[in-house]
């Protein structure tokens, strides 16, 4: 298998902290936003101890963990501006975080409680996609749909699409599809694939003869490699495209290299089919240590600093233990709420008779009670 | 303002209406562009309405019913067009996974406004692939709709009303009868989406059908006429809500039911409405509910698909059968 060469992969902060530049690609920061990226790479890993933590616990029935990909999903997810429209999978918790969903309801769908979550439109945010690759094909419809309205002259409308998949995603035919459609419509739409080596058990190898950025010149646009764990090289790498997209440049491809720390999910076993020792080597580039180092090495952050950032993960840790526990069950009649916008007989017909079998029994009130979205 | 047309012209003549009321109805599939389509049904609506309006895709269904998902997220109102049945079956997941679910699991947020317009069923000598009736798969999926248009008249309205439907529907359009002509009068009143009609009224045994099959009956309820029987047929016209109060009631006034339909007759529409029927007017049944549809075989050669389609003479023979009892 070719894995590609060092060259290809575009970095600006080393995995020692140490600022580096690219020929095609850079960034140049206020010292305040530098920290920024600090905090929410911090604040995203706590997020996701605790969720983890939960699990355990039985609070959750599973968790994805993004452990190790904070940086390509923080990086990704601050490059997008207000107009933009993500479509995640069920492990961008870290983008969720940047487009201001509440950590809770992820919490919610894990938990049980909800299939949803959030608004789309009011956050930019499609809600989390489980069967693999689907989504692809929505940003691009999305992203039609902008172009749509730019050719409608309704000029205000603009945006940028970003698509967000994985290693093993690459080989589902809607992932194809989305890159056929795309570049066929020259949709203005990026898709940014984590490859975080790893499809539950089965490696990258499995999936893939080239480098996974290389494929995007098979449907004619543009594939870049970033460092998956340099916030930094991920934001610039992922402006860069979402301007050329806005811009009329069309689809282009974001293959951020990375690795899946933590097992798929909290069902899952990695002890069964990978090494120790890769996980030690990938450890050394730690996507949170190296910004930490970065700070120091450049002045730009004291420990008192850290000691706010550290403080303030602390309390959304303990808002969100909190908040998932004390998170009420949904009331049955949900059930039956939402399945259609206008109304149908078949399912009014069971929503009344379970309602009426329900209320044989006594204290239950199947439509009373909190809603969560 | 009453003109003779085809069902093939009363759906254009439908798509086109309702892209002139509402700008954000737009046409996406393959072929339907400059060729109008295979059927022809979406005839010079690319040249009068643009190449936004009405997009010719690369040839991927799934492709297209995803990409038909984002549209409707951005608040357009795709009409997706499968180009035969056979060919729906790529866009299964992310009709059943994606659109068929994406209203519920936003608590409501987002509508999934889209029809899925299929050519289906069998009776004009197609290869295989061509020639499939698959309602029964969607009818069984919650938060998607079924109707299915049997004549020109249906023709023109439903399209036109499933358009402006809020939640996805599946439109079957039965593509051996898109060439059987009726009177359309585009000023008069269209009878509601999601409601059956009796097409013929009758007082011996009621024959629900929907479709391509709805002719064949109405065909075979003349024939029984001669011979004394009254066939009551009731077009069902939606799968998805079905009308079972219409059917209820006709059941009632005859005491019999037999249901047609060209797919397979095992966990076919049929088989649900048997159940149905069954739980809400036991007591004033006569006999038992009988089907006649496709068996549970793959669809046939084509030189042998008269054998497969219920014809006016299968469906007679179960017309008898109910009425032996």
């Amino acid at each position: 298998m070719d894995t590609g060469t060092p060259g290809e992969l575009v970095q600006l902060l080393t995995p020692e902290g140490e600022r580096v530049h690219h020929r095609d690609y850079d960034i140049d920061l206020a010292d305040h936003e530098y920290r920024e990226l600090f905090r929410d790479l911090c604040m995203v890993r706590r997020i996701d101890l605790e969720a983890t933590a939960l699990q355990r616990q039985g609070e959750l029935g599973l968790w994805a963990s993004l452990l190790g990909q904070e940086a390509a999903q923080v990086g990704s997810g601050r490059a997008l501006a207000g107009d933009d429209f993500a479509f995640p999978t069920y492990r961008e918790h870290g983008v969720a975080y940047t487009r201001g969903v509440d950590p809770l309801d992820l919490l919610a769908l894990f938990r049980g409680v909800s299939n949803g979550g959030w608004d789309p439109r009011e956050k930019n945010f499609a809600l989390y996609t489980i069967v693999i690759g689907n989504q692809c094909l929505h940003a691009v419809g999305y992203a039609m749909g902008v172009q749509m309205d730019q050719a409608r002259a309704h000029a205000d409308q603009a945006g940028a699409v970003v698509a967000y998949f994985g290693d093993g995603a690459s080989s589902q035919g809607d992932v194809n599809e989305a890159f056929i459609f795309a570049a066929s419509f020259n949709a203005p739409v990026v898709f940014f694939c984590q490859n975080n080596q790893w499809a539950i058990s089965e490696p990258l190898e499995k999936q893939t003869r080239v480098p996974l950025y290389r494929r995007a010149a098979g449907f004619g646009f543009d594939g870049v490699r970033v460092d998956g764990n340099d916030v930094l090289a991920v934001l610039a790498v992922t402006r860069a495209h979402l301007a050329a997209a806005r811009g009329g440049g069309g689809p282009s491809m974001i293959e951020a290299f990375t690795y899946r720390m933590g097992a798929h999910t909290t069902s899952d076993d990695p002890t069964r089919y990978r090494l120790a020792s890769d996980l030690e080597a990938w450890r050394l580039k730690d996507p949170v240590e190296r910004v930490r180092s970065f700070l120091w090495r450049q002045q730009l952050a004291d420990q008192s600093f850290f000691d706010e950032v550290e403080s303030q993960a602390q309390d959304l840790a303990v808002r969100l233990r909190e908040g998932c526990r004390s998170m009420p069950d949904p009331v049955p009649d949900v059930i039956f709420r939402n399945v259609y916008a206008e109304p149908h007989q078949q399912v009014q017909e069971e929503q009344a008779d379970y309602a009426r079998y329900l209320s044989g029994f006594e204290g239950l009130d199947t439509a009373a009670g909190q809603v969560r979205r | 303002m009453t003109e003779k047309v085809t069902l093939a012209r009363a759906l254009n003549l439908g798509l086109r209406r309702a892209m002139e009321l509402d700008d954000r109805v737009i046409l996406i599939g393959e072929d339907i562009g400059k060729l109008g389509g295979v059927f022809r049904i979406t005839d010079s609506l690319q040249k009068d309405f643009g190449e936004h309006r009405v997009i010719d895709t690369p040839l991927a269904e799934s492709g297209i019913v995803g990409a038909a998902v984002g549209l409707a997220m951005r608040g357009y109102r795709p009409v997706v067009e499968i180009q035969f049945d056979g060919f729906v079956y790529p866009a299964f997941d992310q009709i059943v996974s994606q659109v068929a679910k994406l209203h519920a699991r936003t608590s409501g947020d987002l509508e999934m406004a889209m029809v899925i317009r299929i050519p289906y069923g069998g009776g004009i000598g197609a290869v295989e692939h061509h020639s499939e009736s698959p309602e029964a798969y969607f009818a069984h999926t919650a938060g998607l709709r079924v109707v299915s248009p049997s004549n020109p008249v249906d023709g023109y309205w439903m399209v036109q009303q499933a358009i402006s439907c809020a939640d996805p529907v599946v439109f079957l359009e039965p593509k051996r009868r898109y060439w059987e002509k009726a009177d359309l009068d585009v000023l008069a009143a269209p009878e509601p989406l999601f409601r059956g009609r009796v097409a013929r009224a009758g007082t011996d045994v009621t024959l629900a059908c929907y479709g391509p099959m709805v002719r064949t009956c109405l065909d075979a309820a003349a024939a029984a006429s001669a011979d004394g029987v009254e066939i009551e047929v009731v077009d069902l016209r939606t799968l998805s809500p079905l009308d079972i109060d219409l059917v209820c009631a006709s059941v009632l006034r005859t005491g019999r039911l037999v249901v047609a339909h060209e797919a397979t007759t095992f966990l076919g529409m049929g088989a649900e409405l048997a159940a149905m029927v069954t739980e809400r007017c036991f007591y004033e049944l006569q006999a038992p509910v009988g089907r006649v549809g496709g068996f549970h075989t793959p669809y046939p050669p084509s030189r042998l698909e008269e054998h497969y389609l219920p014809d006016l003479d299968r469906v007679l023979d179960a017309v008898d059968r109910t009425l032996a009892y």
